[in-house]
């Protein structure tokens, strides 16, 4: 008893924190999809369908499917670039890893928004990296990078890949690499010892990057508004845009409330059909990576 | 010998200016059970994983069945290993763990569901198919660890120090197993350990290593009974060292004078010559002793006499030291038959101890081989 009680008091400055700031918010902006705004661009009085009849808008699938594409292209390439790093990390000596790992840390004590300008210079017409490429034959001369999805998406995985190595990287430095040489011991190809055997044990620390890369991007409206287009606007673009320019909270709301269930709400399904479904086999064994492992 | 499975021929390994190995050369016979046995750092297990394919030798070859795989990779030789750590995958459950080595080199389902069960029963796992290594105890572990790796039949199993991370009881039971394992599947085994009662109980051959050379390789029998240097006879078993010189030549026999100022009477079969400096072996159950002196002596005895210091009762035999002059020599009695009633040697008693000169090896002063 005694103990449930000192339980509860350490838990309760967590449980009013969210409940103060991150319950309580969510409903009120849930209530606010169903006001609607008045002329003057305050909430007004009475309830609405009005904002969420809005959303019937037809930019807005095509938006929509374009966020979710930027985010999970976005996600996927961190990923994929976050393993071999994490991995090469994971093996160096200590003194060398740490200096790395120092580095990839640095650009987060440059203001992110000079970061993303800084992309803009180098992405620029005539910035060095097209004249490097033009020089190469990479690309045409008139080529443009910037104010495009590609520009979008290249700054995206610029920015969350640290967010992704990091928690990957502590998957694999707790891994036993003895293992992939049991492996290749036992007649395994490097790739396939790689697969088999060390991707597997660092698929906690994958689901964490995923999850810490693609929510962010989801909801990412500074980098597509800097450099990215007409073209590659995204969702979170319109929300900032309700917000601001177009002084409609309302609008704002149901916008936000259609992402959050959109997207969140076939997770959430599937990971309780996983869960009922294990319960029904009579699965003991539901570890936390597997209930993860349901939601992605 | 017929043709060795596995040969290292003049193999040399350093690490910086540190020379792990020193010109090893070894043949293991096919079947037969090879143990490599050394303190740490005596570059067994260098030794081991240069086999395995995880390290390269500076100098020297390495020969499986004939053919050179110094420089192939570890998933291109015929050779399995059982790692220390076992290095089980965890996420993998113990059939999927068995499998491995089959589903990695491509041979088809069918084969691996007819095989894995028969390695799982050769091992004693039957029923723990679907646990995973956290799911298991640690001698269930290196069982697995033995069937995955016999699971592709190579042609040499390499164990590194294999029984290390398990207790005493359960290490006894493990080395019998292992004896039966390598009776049912015939290969060679190369055993790495640095405990000579596990090599000795299970090899047919040892090399003892010490400081990166190959100090002697011969039968467990060989090796006690006649070791050639004082690193081996220390290493392996108990025995007791006289440090002296030849005074005086007698044919086949010698008599040494040990520091402590006795004579010994010993057989000298390096012929070595009077004023050699020697070590003299002789191991504790050589020694008979007894409260009453001797009456049966004749030249070739040595007799001293001395004082029980110290007394262990072992069941099977007990264990004394008899403080000789300015030496405390380790004697063991076995108890062939113990009367409850006789007058047992205890503590304070003086004896009378005797050897054989026949008993005692004699070995030169730097630890290798007189002359």
């Amino acid at each position: 008893m005694q103990n449930r009680r000192v339980r509860f008091f350490v838990g309760l400055p967590t449980f009013v924190w969210l409940l103060l700031f991150y319950a309580i918010p969510m409903v009120v902006m849930l209530l606010l999809a169903f006001r609607h705004a008045d002329a003057n661009g305050d909430i007004g009085a009475t309830w609405s369908l009005q904002e969420i009849r809005n959303l019937c808008n037809p930019i807005y699938p095509k938006i929509f499917i374009r966020t979710i594409w930027l985010a999970v292209t976005a996600t996927l390439l961190c990923v994929m670039f976050a393993i071999p790093i994490s991995y090469q990390l994971a093996r160096m000596r200590p003194r060398i890893r740490n200096v790395f790992l120092m580095l990839i840390v640095v650009p987060f004590w440059t203001n992110f928004l000079i970061r993303i300008y800084a992309w803009k210079v180098v992405l620029h017409p005539d910035g060095f990296l097209k004249s490097i490429f033009v020089a190469i034959g990479l690309c045409d001369p008139d080529a443009i990078l910037l104010y495009n999805s590609g520009a979008v998406l290249t700054v995206m995985v610029y920015t969350y890949l640290p967010f992704a190595v990091l928690p990957i990287y502590s998957a694999a430095e707790k891994f036993d690499f003895s293992m992939l040489d049991a492996a290749k011991d036992l007649g395994a190809g490097s790739f396939y010892a790689f697969r088999r055997v060390f991707l597997p044990a660092i698929m906690s620390g994958v689901t964490v990057a995923i999850m810490v890369v693609f929510i962010p991007a989801l909801g990412a409206y500074l980098i597509p508004d800097l450099v990215g287009g007409a073209s590659s606007e995204m969702i979170g673009d319109k929300i900032a845009q309700s917000v601001t320019t177009k002084r409609n909270l309302p609008h704002a709301s149901a916008l936000s409330a259609l992402l959050m269930f959109g997207v969140f709400a076939p997770l959430l399904i599937g990971m309780l059909i996983r869960k009922w479904r294990q319960r029904a086999q009579g699965e003991t064994m539901v570890t936390n990576r597997d209930v993860m492992k349901g939601a992605f | 010998m017929d043709t060795p499975i596995l040969r290292f021929e003049n193999v040399t390994k350093c690490y910086g200016n540190n020379i792990v190995l020193d010109n090893v050369s070894l043949s293991i016979a096919a079947g037969e059970v090879f143990s490599l046995l050394g303190p740490s750092g005596c570059g067994k297990t260098t030794l081991l994983r240069i086999c395995g394919g995880f390290e390269r030798p500076d100098e020297g070859r390495v020969y499986l069945d004939g053919v050179d795989i110094t420089k192939l990779p570890p998933n291109e030789r015929d050779v399995r290993t059982v790692f220390q750590s076992y290095a089980l995958f965890p996420h993998m459950t113990v059939w999927e763990n068995v499998a491995f080595g089959l589903r990695a080199t491509g041979v088809p389902r069918d084969e691996i569901v007819k095989r894995v069960p028969r390695y799982l029963e050769l091992v004693q796992l039957k029923g723990f198919e679907q646990r995973r290594p956290g799911q298991l105890s640690g001698g269930q572990r290196q069982r697995v660890a033995i069937a995955r790796a016999l699971i592709n039949q190579p042609k040499v199993l390499l164990l590194d120090e294999p029984l290390a991370a398990l207790d005493l009881k359960l290490r006894q039971r493990m080395l019998m197993d292992l004896d039966a394992i390598h009776d049912e599947v015939g290969i060679s085994f190369l055993f790495v350990t640095h405990d000579q009662q596990e090599a000795m109980c299970i090899s047919d051959q040892i090399a003892v290593l010490n400081r990166g050379h190959v100090e002697q390789i011969g039968r467990p029998q060989e090796l006690y009974e006649a070791p050639r240097s004082s690193f081996v006879a220390s290493f392996i078993g108990d025995t007791n060292f006289f440090e002296g010189f030849v005074t005086e030549t007698q044919g086949d026999y010698c008599n040494v004078k040990t520091k402590d100022g006795f004579d010994l009477y010993l057989y000298n079969d390096r012929h070595l010559n009077t004023n050699t400096p020697v070590s003299v072996s002789i191991r504790p159950e050589k020694f008979t002793i007894s409260l009453t002196p001797p009456t049966d002596t004749d030249q070739k005895m040595n007799v001293l006499q001395g004082e029980v210091e110290e007394v262990v009762y072992l069941g099977a035999h007990t264990r004394f030291w008899v403080r000789v002059g300015g030496h405390r020599i380790s004697v063991v009695k076995q108890h062939h038959a113990y009367g409850l009633d006789e007058r047992s040697i205890t503590w304070g008693d003086a004896v009378w101890l005797t050897v054989g000169a026949d008993k005692g090896y004699m070995l030169d002063r730097n630890g290798s081989m007189g002359e």
